[in-house]
């Protein structure tokens, strides 16, 4: 399945090569045109069927967070720091693996046995950790990886299966919208269709902006692995979205308030498709779709994600069903995307 | 045996406090290589016995080895909206649980998430926050319903965790404290295959020592050895643990001494690991040493007892790692120091007349 080789490939922020090369052999043979700008983005053109066509931008991002090797210690540990937004508590005993040399390293922590009860309590900031990779000196250390390399989690994909067809997996975020938009290419469209696939979402929408200014879409859709919140809670406030209720459509976000009209696209389609789908709850989040709505003179812009639990850890989870029904939601908007009236 | 492939088999499985049924079976299948007998006791400890080499009708000293294989682990406590919650066995760091990997040992396998809440839906107090077990929940990925019908309560859950080779000869993993010790113990035996020993060597797997040291305490008074050696996992050297607290990884046997160890046996084993150029490293235990040596020393009469310590760093953690040379080291001690028993060692510990 493309989705295991998309979330085991190794491509933090600044450094999606990797994942560049599997899109591309996935996706080459079925553009007309493509290339790589001067961040890192593949964008790559299938040219419309008719003859007045708009330009249409559907993007989704390559990178994930990770972890970037700062120093190494003279007994051979090594310091990080996050790349992205990494919550310090998903961090301790985790394996990850360092550099496109894959060098295993694990995430200790001062055993249970050694603590204070109160340090118990205390939760231990990025700063504080290390990785050991098994070298006892700095020497030993640099002979396999050296300051600036970058780390990514190793999770292995698997089928959870069940009703929702889950799966689990790291980099759901964005590499669920990655296999979206891949599968879209699968068709032929009436207008130009431009995929854009992104570089660095995660450390601030860059790689979406200067694909946007290139492309100069009349249209764009982000696709996305959104958060989930849904577990049990006390207070029961609304999840972001929930896992197996179908495509996230976005309101708004941090980043962008979605197009009205998009948005009345996507949700009469749904509704005419008979395609489950949800709102993500307003507020939360920043896409691709944020830089890309104040491209140039503006462009209008939504949003549609894949829901995901435990984004921005180690391991994420999402369902096949929400995934297959996301693909099937774009296409069918998609088709009715050219009769759409864009102007005010 | 191949120390490194018999520690990733039995790393990989599953044998929480209670439930150690699997871990057994593995080390019966390797034990029972070097074995004249194989039993289970009640408690479900493994007991392989490798007779010494006296005159069939002369009655033989025996000593016992104890290492434990139970690992730390979780249990399902309630089934909430899809989600499970849980309770931990044996002592758990809350802390290293966000975003682990578990299996959940339901009508069948299970794999599970420990949930994790997204950065972006977290304020700054709640980011400042161990999460309490109350607010934390496994994920196997079912709706409600299809949960229901493939867990329930008292369901065991262990953490997920590949063996990792690092460099160095290190490795990291789950369970190897303390599995390390049953792979130690198998490896003395097989050395013991092709040496000779006269004293009787009872190899025991025991079970709960994560709970209370419970399978040493009923194991050792059915066997009741002439002496004992516990071997488990000495907290390993690592950044930020000052240098008294820890034993170096690669360092060699850690051999403990203090008021659960006898003085002699210490010395004994000090002087074998001299004698064969075994590195080691002295082990200040003050006062309860929290391993199955603690229940040997005072079954029935008070056995003489030692304690062999695996270096290892990050224990109770899915990341524990150690060196494999250690492990080959402490089979090898363990071996030595066996071959090396004798009657007049047995008068300096001052052990009984053999009864006839």
């Amino acid at each position: 399945m493309l989705l295991k080789e998309l979330s085991e490939a190794f491509g933090v922020s600044g450094h999606e090569g990797a994942v560049r090369q599997l899109i591309l052999d996935a996706i080459k043979d079925l553009v007309d045109e493509h290339h790589v700008d001067a961040l890192g983005n593949l964008i790559a053109l299938k040219k419309g069927s008719s003859k007045t066509h708009r330009k249409v931008m559907v993007a989704a991002h390559m990178d994930e967070v990770g972890l970037m090797i700062m120093y190494i210690e003279k007994e051979g540990s090594l310091r990080f720091r996050p790349v992205g937004g990494i919550d310090d508590r998903v961090l301790l005993s985790k394996k990850v693996l360092i550099s496109d040399n894959k060098v295993p390293g694990v995430i200790g922590v001062k055993p249970i046995h050694l603590l204070e009860p109160k340090a118990r309590q205390q939760v231990m900031r990025v700063q504080e950790m290390s990785i050991d990779i098994g070298a006892s000196s700095k020497e030993e250390a640099e002979r396999l990886v050296k300051i600036g390399d970058y780390a990514a989690f190793d999770t292995s994909f698997s089928q959870v299966s069940g009703e929702w067809r889950t799966v689990k997996g790291k980099a759901f975020d964005d590499r669920a919208g990655c296999a979206v938009l891949i599968e879209l290419l699968q068709e032929s469209y009436p207008f130009d269709f431009y995929a854009a696939f992104t570089v660095q979402e995660e450390v601030g929408l860059r790689g979406a902006r200067v694909a946007a200014y290139s492309i100069a879409p009349d249209v764009a859709f982000a696709l996305e692995g959104t958060i989930c919140d849904d577990l049990p809670k006390k207070r029961d406030a609304s999840p972001t979205t929930a896992l197996g209720a179908g495509p996230a459509i976005t309101i708004m976000d941090r980043s962008v308030i979605a197009d009205r009209r998009l948005v009345d696209l996507l949700v009469d389609t749904a509704q005419k498709h008979g395609i489950p789908y949800q709102f993500k709850q307003p507020g939360l989040g920043g896409t691709d779709a944020g830089a890309i709505h104040l491209s140039r003179e503006g462009v209008p812009s939504a949003v549609v994600a894949v829901p995901s639990r435990y984004i921005h850890s180690p391991v994420c989870l999402l369902s096949l069903n929400d995934l297959d029904n996301t693909v099937r939601l774009m296409r069918e908007s998609l088709a009715k995307v050219q009769e759409l009236n864009l102007s005010h | 045996m191949q120390i490194k492939e018999f520690l990733k088999k039995l790393s990989e499985a599953s044998g929480v406090s209670g439930y150690e049924a699997s871990v057994r079976e593995l080390a019966r299948e390797e034990f029972s290589q070097y074995a004249d007998e194989m039993r289970v006791d009640t408690m479900g400890n493994l007991i392989a016995l490798k007779c010494g080499e006296a005159a069939q009708e002369v009655p033989r000293r025996s000593i016992m080895l104890a290492g434990h294989m139970d690992e730390i682990g979780l249990l399902v406590t309630k089934l909430e909206k899809g989600f499970l919650r849980f309770a931990t066995v044996g002592g758990f760091d809350l802390r290293v649980l966000l975003g682990q990997e578990v299996v959940v040992h339901g009508r069948r396998e299970l794999p599970g998430i420990i949930s994790t809440r997204p950065p972006h839906v977290l304020t700054t107090e709640e980011r400042e926050q161990v999460v309490p077990l109350d607010k934390l929940f496994i994920d196997v990925g079912l709706p409600e319903d299809e949960l229901g019908k493939l867990v329930r309560v008292g369901d065991v859950i262990t953490l997920h965790r590949q063996f990792t080779e690092l460099t160095a000869n290190l490795v990291a993993g789950k369970a190897f404290d303390d599995r390390a010790a049953v792979v130690c113990m198998a490896s003395c035996l097989q050395h013991l295959a092709s040496m000779k020993h006269t004293w009787d060597v009872y190899a025991v797997a025991t079970v709960q020592e994560e709970v209370g040291l419970k399978g040493a305490l009923t194991s050792t008074f059915g066997i009741a050895p002439d002496i004992g050696i516990a071997i488990d996992v000495g907290h390993g050297n690592m950044l930020g643990v000052p240098e008294v607290d820890t034993v170096n990884v690669g360092g060699g046997p850690a051999i403990g001494f203090g008021p659960n160890i006898h003085p002699l046996m210490y010395s004994r084993l000090v002087e074998t690991a001299k004698a064969y150029e075994i590195p080691y490293q002295p082990d200040p235990i003050p006062g309860h040493s929290g391993t199955d040596a603690w229940a040997m020393q005072v079954t029935r009469e008070g056995i003489p007892t030692a304690l062999v310590s695996i270096p290892l760093r990050y224990m109770h953690t899915s990341v524990e790692t150690l060196s494999l040379k250690d492990l080959e080291r402490v089979g090898r001690l363990l071996s030595l120091f066996i071959a090396s028993l004798n009657e007049a060692f047995a008068k300096e510990l001052g052990l009984s007349n053999i009864p006839t």
